[in-house]
């Protein structure tokens, strides 16, 4: 098994609200090995762009703060690491994509400008270099006729061209690591396709490891090695990808998988989990799944379940699974 | 873009056709005319009626507008009653005065606020930013002749430290370098007191603008590629929250020639603003019409160039 690129080690993000304070992420650990695509994968605000921010360290501060916790990465806590030498990593040994290429690029400078910008800074190249490689770059992310688009705007490019301009600024420099957070869920499907073949392409060639986030299980299902599901701030269970759809544990999952459209049978209605994600202020010591589960006992009322491993690399948190679950 | 510009100088003469009409219209209705305004005891009717004659108040409103109109056409504002000499002259005296302090207010106060409403947005809530809306609001509260004349007594007759009032020094004969540095003293106080009334709204206005960009995706962006805070504030961020204050400053154009009348008279500044108040006091129409309609081409203009700035400055807008 490959080595331990990054690993989150009991993390906890809060943010500070009005109403109270919010573990967006809580107390969560799992690793990215070099050379993988790892899926985080939940419902929307379970945690899974705070946890990819939060390794960013990109956390809007206020009212956001990384409270607890390491994220080693290549051996060093980047929490530890001063803000120089964070912004020295970001952008060069890890990059990151973002869910909205229609707004995520700069109105008012150029393509080519944009791309360049990190080879300039990271690996301090001259103009003429940093040029020659930003066309090598729009050509690798497929989109013909490069130096045209080294000097287009933003607005002069489609949705789907623009995220591959922010895929090729992302790998500009050769990054250990791209985050991808939802990178095609803005886009329409037939050009989602490309956009993953074009990732999976780049993963194989420069052997980036991937952390995606996602919540739609075709992708993971067409991307990932391993999955990490999260719900409402926790890690509630991880497993290499074809044991994950094989035999999810967790009810939540179980419930995610079924409430999956399969092509080809037609059905009145889709599967959904009942009930509804808990508001995620002030959320106290039980298993946040609990009021949705079907299987609910006493235990999950009051009690967390731990994070455990059950088979190789499957892991669960889940009281169905423990001594004092199968007691009850 | 020529041929934009072409058809939007063509498009102000129905609009400048409609300011005459309305300028001229309400200065008819204004009731009075110079003759009495200058309360001459001895004036008798004859002798006014004379003199009526002499300025051509004794013909009919519309007759009078198309003399006016028609003289305008050729560049001829027509004279002015108080000063005796064309309204062209008088405003060509005058406005390059009123320009100095303008100008000179219109930088300060846009640099000052820019950078102030950048740092207030990036450190938003902070004690920094606090203080920065306290002072502003304060300083947007405050009447100008009442601000004026507090610096004028704390900073001029308190501390000696710049004269009270003027631009020159009076019976000093000084030229080059020495008669700028004299004109720059007398300077300080009005351009910091108008900087100080201007800088509020601008920096609540810079403030606005960048809290809302700084929020937006392609900033995130910036940051992810690990840029400077500094380069992703000043580069990134504060190239499109500028945008929008170029409408800002096109309004700012007439603002610059058209003087500063409280401001002025507080400070005995020999500005186009006082000259304008005046020649509305004493009904002196050649001067109080052809200014205003001087503002109102400039204001045409302001609007003008700040549409041309912005296809300028912003890729996304093409003018056709």
């Amino acid at each position: 098994m490959a080595k331990d690129l990054v690993e989150f080690r009991n993390l906890e993000t809060h943010f500070k609200t009005s109403a109270g304070t919010v573990k967006a992420v809580n107390d969560v650990s799992f690793s990215i090995r070099e050379g993988e695509t790892l899926c985080v994968v939940g419902e929307s605000g379970c945690g899974k762009s705070v946890t990819a921010m939060s390794l960013m360290q990109l956390i809007e501060s206020p009212p956001g703060k990384i409270v607890g916790g390491e994220i080693m990465f290549e051996g060093k806590d980047l929490l530890k690491l001063s803000k120089k030498e964070m912004s020295r990593l970001r952008g060069n040994e890890i990059a990151m994509i973002f869910q909205e290429p229609m707004s995520s690029l700069n109105p008012v400078f150029t393509i080519g400008k944009q791309i360049t910008e990190p080879l300039l800074y990271h690996l301090t190249m001259t103009q003429k270099e940093a040029k020659a490689r930003a066309i090598e770059l729009i050509t690798m992310v497929g989109i013909p006729r490069p130096e045209k688009i080294f000097d287009s705007y933003p607005h002069e490019l489609s949705g789907g061209m623009r995220q591959r301009i922010m895929i090729a600024i992302a790998l500009s420099c050769n990054p250990k690591l791209l985050i991808a957070d939802e990178p095609t869920t803005a886009l329409d499907v037939t050009i989602q396709a490309q956009i993953l073949d074009l990732m999976r392409d780049i993963k194989t060639k420069m052997n980036t490891a991937i952390m995606m986030i996602t919540h739609d299980l075709g992708v993971v299902a067409e991307m990932a090695d391993f999955v990490v599901v999260m719900y409402a701030g926790k890690v509630i269970e991880e497993a290499p990808v074809l044991e994950l759809f094989r035999e999810p544990r967790h009810p939540y999952t179980q419930g995610l998988l079924k409430a999956k459209p399969i092509i080809n049978q037609r059905q009145e209605r889709l599967y959904s989990i009942p009930g509804q994600v808990p508001n995620p202020v002030d959320l106290g010591e039980n298993c946040h799944f609990h009021d949705r589960c079907e299987f609910c006992m006493e235990i999950c009322k009051v009690k967390a379940p731990p994070l455990r491993a059950h088979i190789d690399g499957h892991k669960t948190a889940c009281w169905l699974y423990e001594e004092e679950g199968k007691a009850q | 873009m020529s041929q934009y510009i072409i058809r939007r100088l063509l498009q102000m003469i129905p609009t400048l056709i409609g300011i005459s009409i309305i300028v001229f219209a309400i200065s008819q209705m204004v009731p009075g005319d110079y003759i009495t305004a200058s309360q001459n005891p001895n004036m008798t009717a004859e002798r006014a009626d004379q003199l009526r004659a002499i300025y051509g108040l004794d013909k009919p409103p519309a007759q009078q507008y198309f003399v006016w109109v028609k003289n305008m056409l050729t560049g001829n504002l027509g004279d002015s009653f108080q000063h005796k000499m064309p309204v062209t002259s008088v405003i060509n005296t005058y406005v390059w005065n009123s320009f100095l302090i303008a100008f000179v207010t219109l930088i300060l106060s846009w640099t000052i606020a820019a950078f102030v409403g950048v740092f207030s947005a990036q450190f938003q809530y902070s004690f920094f930013d606090k203080v920065v809306t306290l002072i502003v609001f304060l300083l947007m509260s405050l009447p100008s002749f009442f601000i004026g004349l507090l610096v004028i007594k704390y900073f001029a007759l308190d501390l000696k430290l710049f004269p009270t009032g003027g631009m020159t020094t009076a019976g000093l004969k000084v030229s080059g370098f020495e008669q700028i540095k004299d004109i720059a003293k007398h300077m300080v106080l009005p351009v910091a007191v108008m900087t100080a009334l201007s800088i509020g709204g601008l920096t609540r206005y810079f403030r606005t603008g960048m809290l809302e960009v700084i929020r937006q995706d392609y900033i995130r962006t910036a940051r992810a590629k690990g840029l400077k805070e500094r380069t992703v504030i000043f580069k990134h961020a504060f190239r499109n929250a500028l945008l929008p204050a170029i409408t800002l400053l096109g309004l700012e154009l007439p603002g610059l020639f058209g003087g500063a009348m409280i401001l002025e008279r507080v400070f005995a500044w020999p500005g186009i603003g006082q000259v304008y108040l005046a020649s509305l006091n004493m009904r002196d129409y050649p001067l109080m019409l052809g200014f205003t309609m001087f503002l109102a081409v400039l204001t045409l203009l302001g609007n003008l160039i700040s549409d041309v700035l912005y296809g300028v400055a912003d890729p996304r807008i093409r003018l056709k």
